[in-house]
């Protein structure tokens, strides 16, 4: 980090040269000057805080950097559906923030953000402390909509999981599929778009499949959509068809598959207008999806439930000096998933060291892999590369896509092993 | 080039003397954020810790012929071909340069 490379060398050069001379670049008044003394909170330590944290500190050490999360432990979305699978321990992807504390001086407070001023540039704490801010970098997560689910809220998690934020409620409805009968139905309800990880359900249809081919093979796995397609469909289709026969039945919004009621009590779910019910031993449902609570508190949020942001920057159009990043964020083309959230992280922390110095922010560049399982050795992935262009971010044409249909094996087996350490690698990226 | 690159390097030199510690923070470029992403799947610095490869001390050289020949659909991969294709030669170089330079 200190020492200079030639690279680092010919860019002083540049630099110096570009505001008029060595003095300028020495002395910190101009374009890449210092940000000494500047203070960034981060608020959120999932996929998109915990980096925008970390690059901040990589970026320039002379920027202060607190991170504001409550959980001291961090469990992940993804690899969620592996536990639910039965191939990896709860404690394998969770994660805590030693190594930002201690190896990038972040200073980690374990504390719920109540309110925010953007006014007076302040964030408070539950346990009382004010922080003050230079730039606020929000990466709330989501929250659910339950008004738009008829018999169910947030009362009701306990029996009838989302399991769409890791942690307590992925270990309830692990519980649930072990206490399931052979022979029983494990009904799942995808989310309207747009919503965390569009591939995340149908991976859930997948595991869940696999564990119950293993241990209860007469149960059945049926999928009640709102959506008329999803994420990388070919790809799960061919694989459940070759995979689990079929076990695994999806039921388009047009066809059935809309949800109009549900019966928290008997587990029933009720469609076509409450004319055809469902009776499910293990009931998944993963409602509606909004920005998280904190981007409602500090009025982020536009009509459409989601936080409008510079594309750029991802500085808030509502209040400036608030960047949000991540799944509450409107990211143009980009998903809502654990690895957009670290690319937005990066790039917020990018466009505030370079604001903060007086610099030019540089125009960004994102990257997105979705690796899915569809069993333990059967990887599918979609991949793109996106830009920054006429004010929002667009998907690179001719790069990215889908894996291959009709391959081998071998290429399945290929990209199970990758997404195992995309998952090692994404998460030392984020946490380590 | 490479000469070119070598009278720049001396004159920095002399630069640096100058200008004290502004060099700890050097400016942000494009193939800082571009490889940044790349960090994603192959680890900070490109120190993977799992089964995607390590790019980690890899020279210049070699991370452009390979992402060239990604790119081109020369050499068999998984993802590798779909992300290639979303840089320009140029992006490449730059982007190599600064993953070969956090290497060293």
């Amino acid at each position: 980090m200190n020492r200079l490379t030639r690279r680092e060398m010919l860019k002083l050069m540049g630099a110096g040269s570009a505001a008029g001379g060595l003095a300028a670049a020495g002395c910190g008044t101009t374009g890449s000057g210092s940000a000494r003394g500047a203070h960034v909170v981060v608020v959120g330590g999932g996929f998109g805080g915990a980096t925008c944290a970390k690059y901040l500190r990589r970026y320039d050490a002379d920027v202060r950097v607190t991170l504001v999360e409550p959980k001291k432990q961090y469990t992940t979305c993804p690899a969620s559906n592996w536990y639910l699978g039965g191939f990896r321990d709860l404690q394998d992807i969770t994660h805590g923030y030693g190594a930002l504390k201690d190896d990038y001086d972040v200073d980690v407070v374990h504390d719920m953000v109540t309110g925010v001023d953007p006014d007076a540039r302040t964030v408070r704490l539950a346990g009382g402390e004010s922080l003050s801010y230079d730039r606020l970098v929000v990466s709330p997560g989501i929250d659910f909509r339950w008004d738009e689910v008829d018999g169910l809220d947030a009362s009701t998690e306990e029996r009838i999981p989302h399991a769409w934020k890791a942690g307590d409620q992925t270990r309830i409805l692990r519980q649930q599929l072990e206490a399931m009968p052979n022979g029983g139905t494990f009904v799942l309800v995808p989310p309207p778009n747009p919503f965390r990880c569009p591939p995340g359900p149908y991976e859930r249809a997948s595991l869940v499949a696999h564990y119950l081919q293993e241990n209860k093979p007469r149960s059945k796995v049926l999928i009640l959509d709102p959506k008329d397609g999803f994420s990388k469909q070919p790809l799960f289709e061919q694989g459940w068809a070759e995979k689990y026969g079929d076990m695994i039945e999806w039921v388009p919004g047009s066809d059935g598959g809309a949800v109009h009621r549900v019966d928290a009590d008997s587990r029933t779910v009720f469609t076509q207008e409450g004319f055809t019910e469902h009776k499910a031993d293990v009931l998944n449902f993963v409602p509606p999806q909004k920005a998280g609570k904190l981007a409602f508190q500090a009025g982020l949020t536009n009509e459409s439930g989601w936080c409008p942001v510079d594309q750029q920057s991802f500085e808030s159009e509502i209040h400036p000096g608030i960047h949000v990043i991540g799944d509450a964020s409107i990211a143009g083309a980009m998903p809502k998933s654990g690895h957009s959230a670290n690319s937005q992280g990066k790039m917020a922390a990018a466009a505030i060291v370079s604001q903060l110095r007086g610099d030019d922010v540089v125009s960004p560049s994102h990257v997105n892999t979705c690796y899915s399982l569809v069993g333990p050795e059967y990887g599918i992935t979609v991949a793109a590369v996106y830009r920054y262009s006429d004010g929002s971010i667009s998907g690179v044409e001719g790069a990215g896509g889908v894996s291959p249909m009709d391959v081998s094996g071998g290429f399945r087996k290929q990209e199970a092993h990758y997404a195992k350490g995309w998952y090692e690698s994404i998460t030392s990226d984020v946490w380590g | 080039m490479v000469r070119i690159r070598k009278t720049i390097l001396a004159s920095g030199l002399v630069a640096m003397a100058a200008a004290g510690t502004a060099g700890a923070n050097p400016e942000i470029t494009r193939g800082d954020v571009m490889a940044s992403t790349c960090y994603a799947c192959h680890g900070t610095d490109g120190k993977s810790p799992g089964s995607i490869p390590s790019l980690h001390g890899m020279p210049k050289e070699k991370l452009v012929s390979d992402l060239m020949a990604f790119k081109a659909g020369n050499r068999m991969s998984t993802v590798m071909e779909r992300h290639a294709r979303g840089y320009s030669d140029a992006e490449i170089r730059e982007l190599a340069e600064v993953i070969s330079a956090a290497g060293q």
